[in-house]
């Protein structure tokens, strides 16, 4: 195996612990409620992936680890390509 | 730290927007010109890792909690601009697909956890390493530094604009926003000194690519 495919294995590793994560709100989330402005906030108009729970799937655990799943391996791809296609053709 | 749409006034989107894409834009061109070959796995692999970990929020003080923003820890292995192209295609990825920081705010996320933190990683973390040196203690204490202050930075970044936004007046909003990542930040560098060191233990020829 590459070293690269074992860094993107332990990535998927690591999306697989996103349920365990604290659901608490993040700092600017807390700040906005404490300091009165949260109820600014306007909904996406469009949900994909929306609150990192892939949609269909009752378990909220298995939800959010396909969600994590799925992001790591889009976002591997997406910047692998972007990064591929922006290297310098000159000899390495 | 991912800014929702409805925070920010029409000035400060358009503003940060502006000053996003030229940066993005720079960071293309440099990294055409500096990119190579070895350079293509870890860019992918700190993507995929960045968007695993930010969604491990930990828990800090007074029922909140905090996550990774990584863009330190790409500055520190990769160089700011490379750091800038990979945080702007996690926070669009976030914001297209998993409605996390919202559309028309996503110029201002970019140029806080994207150009912000990357570029304020990197200076902190050369100004550690000339000071400390470049073995491997000095990278590592220089890891945490740098990713503490690229939070920091962020957060206070974000504060003014939420403050110019009219959102809430900067004496209520700064030392807020600055007192909690403060806090949050210690994750961050906790986070990427671990990561740190696990490369230069079973990878340290990662640690020597030229900087982008």
């Amino acid at each position: 195996m590459k070293w690269w495919q074992i860094g993107l294995l332990v990535c998927l590793v690591v999306a697989c612990l996103s349920p365990l994560a604290s659901s608490s709100p993040d700092g600017l989330e807390r700040v906005a409620e404490n300091k009165g402005f949260i109820n600014l906030g306007q909904e996406a108009p469009f949900q994909v992936i929306a609150d990192y729970l892939f949609p269909g799937i009752e378990n909220e655990a298995v939800a959010t680890i396909l969600a994590g799943l799925v992001g790591s391996l889009i976002l591997f791809g997406m910047v692998y390509g972007m990064a591929w296609l922006l290297k310098s053709r000159r000899a390495v | 730290m991912h800014i929702p749409d409805g925070f920010l006034s029409v000035a400060t989107v358009a503003t940060t927007c502006v000053v996003s894409a030229g940066g993005v834009g720079n960071a293309v061109r440099v990294a055409n010109q500096k990119l190579r070959e070895r350079h293509v796995p870890l860019m992918g692999v700190l993507a995929a890792f960045i968007f695993a970990a930010q969604m491990l929020n930990f828990p800090i003080a007074g029922g909140t909690s905090g996550h990774l923003i990584g863009a330190a820890l790409a500055a520190i292995l990769l160089g700011p601009w490379a750091a800038v192209l990979i945080m702007s295609c996690v926070l669009i990825a976030q914001s297209l697909i998993f409605q996390d920081g919202g559309l028309l705010a996503l110029g201002a996320n970019i140029f806080n956890m994207g150009i912000i933190a990357s570029f304020g990683g990197y200076y902190l973390y050369r100004l550690a390493t000339s000071l400390l040196g470049d073995e491997r203690r000095g990278k590592l204490i220089g890891g945490f530094v740098a990713a503490w202050g690229s939070v920091f930075l962020a957060s206070i970044v974000c504060a003014i604009e939420l403050a110019v936004s009219g959102a809430s007046p900067l004496a209520v909003v700064l030392p807020a926003m600055a007192s909690f990542h403060a806090l949050i930040g210690i994750g961050e560098g906790l986070i990427t000194a671990a990561v740190l060191s696990f490369i230069l233990v079973t990878r340290p020829d990662l640690c020597q690519l030229e900087r982008i």
